[in-house]
């Protein structure tokens, strides 16, 4: 009797023992680093909450209201009917400010999906194939870094943006300039992710797990996507969620000069763009909402980028 | 190059004249400025189920053997027989499948396996490479592989960073011999290890090689090392062959002074015994400007002039020893 307690007590206490040795996967280890970040975790919240503002907004404003126009209450300052006020043509400006919101992550997201893309690949390639393949690349990448980006997206925006007409997607109509706006910011913002995926590839082709890879009868795409990518997901994390800021913050900049997405489809750029009008009348309401989203937004991704920074660079113990 | 070589015919794998220069580039345009000679015609054969012990100091080109032999390094020149096929004329299809039966495992435990891969998917990707069996299946023969390196089930889902050099090792092994492989490259695989954890994984290579017939190349520095698992033992300086012969007769009676000294620089466990020490002058010199004749003359204690004008040949002084060397009875 004594015995048989006695074994079921040690079995329970294996099991026990087992359970709490269970190690981290790296994923729980960055994880952890990342929770203990407490500036970065203020971003990731702040981040949901804006998430959830746009997609709570727009299913509860449909988009024909962030799009009427009412001309008898043009210009008018925020009141219990129109929070954040009305625009000089009479549109809700709180309306405006959710759809506008969900164009420019869209706009910053499939940006930096673009980016990312050709970044990985180009960096990668180069790195992996060396050679001639790298020096054509890599001289490649350095031209698109001499030109001045800015100028190289007006001049893009300027002379295939204007005159695409509407794309429909999912029963809702966008100006297609959205499109052009995306492929204009994706090609003109990838090269340093390419530099950084290069040099990351160049010392990672060298490890012995490369070797063994092909040792094992690999070739060359297995090599590259099941342990090449992978490894560098880290740097390109990081970079990701600082494109995405940058291109939010870019998609603003050319649609306030005019050039990105078309009216009547709202961005936080062509809203502070058709402001620009209306500062000296006092219509502060129509600049100050959209430019606080841009900020909050842009502050709350770079915080959590130095976050990820941190959380996936293991030999970071900082946060630990 | 000699045509009379260490090979025989019906050897399982043969190396006929090996070559690897790797190019040194330098300018604006990298043009090629000169070679490192890193193996310079260097032949051998390995027979079935045996042991091929490979030493030399850092930087001789026993790595680059290994390597080449399996075609992660392009060769120069030469050739290595397979099953009646080159190993470095087969196209890419006819390559993947031959690399089912040729093997590496690695020296450094930590580079060797991908940090974000379970070691699991470790062991089971040149089963998945090769499609062995359903995913199922694959699962039974990586967990069987781990029982045979003495891994447990539970360990297939743990990351490398949970294992300890000598286990990380014998998860290298694993990977190898997942494909049933027939022949290994161990490149130097117990060098990076404590040496109580070497006899450990040393033990399960010779407990591998009589359970499926295997056929290794073992590179090491570590004569003692060599001398406890190999069936004959090859020594390499600067790129080139200086000796190969039985284990028992090289470590009785070395023929080349390179091997000569590296013989006596094998430490006794008694203190009290007075040693001849063999003690080379100068270093290794560069393999970029190797010198002329014999490549050892520099720090040979008897060379004589003719060993400055003209190369040895590699050749049988014995029956099955081989010396490349002027002076050698």
């Amino acid at each position: 009797m004594a015995a048989t307690d006695e074994s079921t007590i040690i079995s329970t206490l294996s099991l026990k023992s087992t359970e709490t040795k269970q190690p981290l996967t790296p994923g729980q280890l960055v994880w952890r680093r990342f929770r203990r970040h407490r500036m970065a975790m203020l971003g990731g919240i702040g981040i949901i909450l804006l998430v959830l503002f746009i997609v709570i907004g727009s299913i509860v404003v449909p988009e024909s209201r962030a799009n009427n126009t009412d001309l008898r209450s043009r210009l008018a300052a925020p009141t219990s009917t129109h929070w954040f006020g009305t625009d000089s043509v009479g549109r809700d400006v709180f309306n405006r400010v959710i759809y506008g919101g969900q164009i420019s992550l869209f706009i910053g997201i499939f940006a930096v999906v673009l980016e990312v893309t050709l970044g990985t690949l180009i960096g990668g390639f180069a790195a992996y194939y060396g050679g001639w393949v790298d020096a054509i690349l890599m001289r490649f990448t350095e031209a698109m870094l001499a030109i001045p980006s800015l100028f190289l997206l007006i001049v893009l925006a300027k002379f295939i943006g204007q005159n695409v007409g509407q794309v429909t997607i999912l029963g809702r109509t966008f100006s297609g300039s959205i499109g052009i706006v995306i492929l204009v910011i994706g090609v003109t913002s990838w090269m340093f992710l390419a530099r950084i995926v290069r040099a990351n590839v160049l010392s990672l082709k060298e490890l012995d797990y490369i070797s063994a890879s092909k040792a094992l009868g690999a070739n060359n795409r297995h090599v590259f996507f099941s342990h090449l990518v992978p490894n560098t997901l880290g740097p390109i994390i990081v970079a990701a969620t600082l494109g995405l800021a940058s291109a939010i913050l870019t998609e603003a900049y050319v649609s306030f000069l005019g050039l990105g997405v078309q009216s009547p489809t709202s961005t936080w750029g062509n809203m502070m763009q058709s402001a620009q009008s209306f500062l000296e009348q006092g219509a502060w309401w129509m600049w100050v909402f959209p430019s606080f989203f841009i900020i909050f937004t842009i502050l709350c991704i770079n915080l959590l980028g130095d976050g990820l920074r941190d959380a996936l660079d293991p030999r970071s113990s900082k946060h630990l | 190059m000699t045509i009379n070589s260490a090979i025989q015919p019906n050897d399982l794998i043969q190396v006929k004249g090996l070559k690897k220069y790797f190019p040194v580039r330098a300018g604006v345009m990298q043009r090629v400025v000169a070679h490192v000679q890193a193996v310079d015609d260097v032949s051998f054969s390995i027979k079935k189920g045996e042991t091929l012990g490979m030493v030399g100091e850092s930087g001789c080109g026993k790595t680059t053997v290994g390597r080449t032999m399996l075609r992660l390094i392009e060769p120069t020149e030469g050739s290595v027989v397979y099953d009646g096929r080159d190993v470095f004329k087969l196209k890419s299809g006819d390559l993947k499948a031959i690399r089912r039966d040729l093997q590496i495992i690695f020296q450094d435990p930590y580079a060797s396996l991908d940090p974000r891969v379970p070691i699991g998917e470790s062991v089971m990707e040149g089963l998945s490479i090769h499609r062995v069996g359903t995913r199922q299946e694959r699962v039974e023969i990586m967990l069987e592989t781990l029982k045979r390196v003495g891994l447990e089930d539970y360990h297939a889902r743990r990351y490398p960073h949970e294992f300890s050099g000598g286990q990380r090792q014998r998860i290298g092994i694993a990977r190898a011999l997942a494909l049933r492989p027939k022949f290994i490259v161990c490149d130097e695989p117990v060098s990076a290890l404590d040496v109580s954890i070497q006899s450990q994984v040393l033990n399960i290579l010779k407990d591998l090689q009589k359970e499926f017939g295997l056929t290794y190349l073992f590179i090491a520095h570590n004569l003692s090392v060599v001398e406890h698992i190999s069936d004959r033992v090859a020594v390499m300086y600067l790129g080139k062959m200086a000796e190969l012969a039985d284990r028992d007769e090289l470590y009785r009676d070395p023929k080349h002074p390179y091997t000569q000294a590296l013989m006596s620089a094998i430490p006794v466990p008694d203190p009290k015994l007075k040693r001849s020490r063999l003690i080379l002058k100068g270093d290794v010199p560069s393999p970029l400007h190797p010198p002329s004749g014999c490549r050892f003359h520099p720090r040979c204690p008897i060379a004589e002039k003719i060993c400055a004008e003209q190369e040895p040949e590699f050749i049988e002084k014995k029956p099955g020893h081989w010396v490349a060397c002027w002076m050698a009875k």
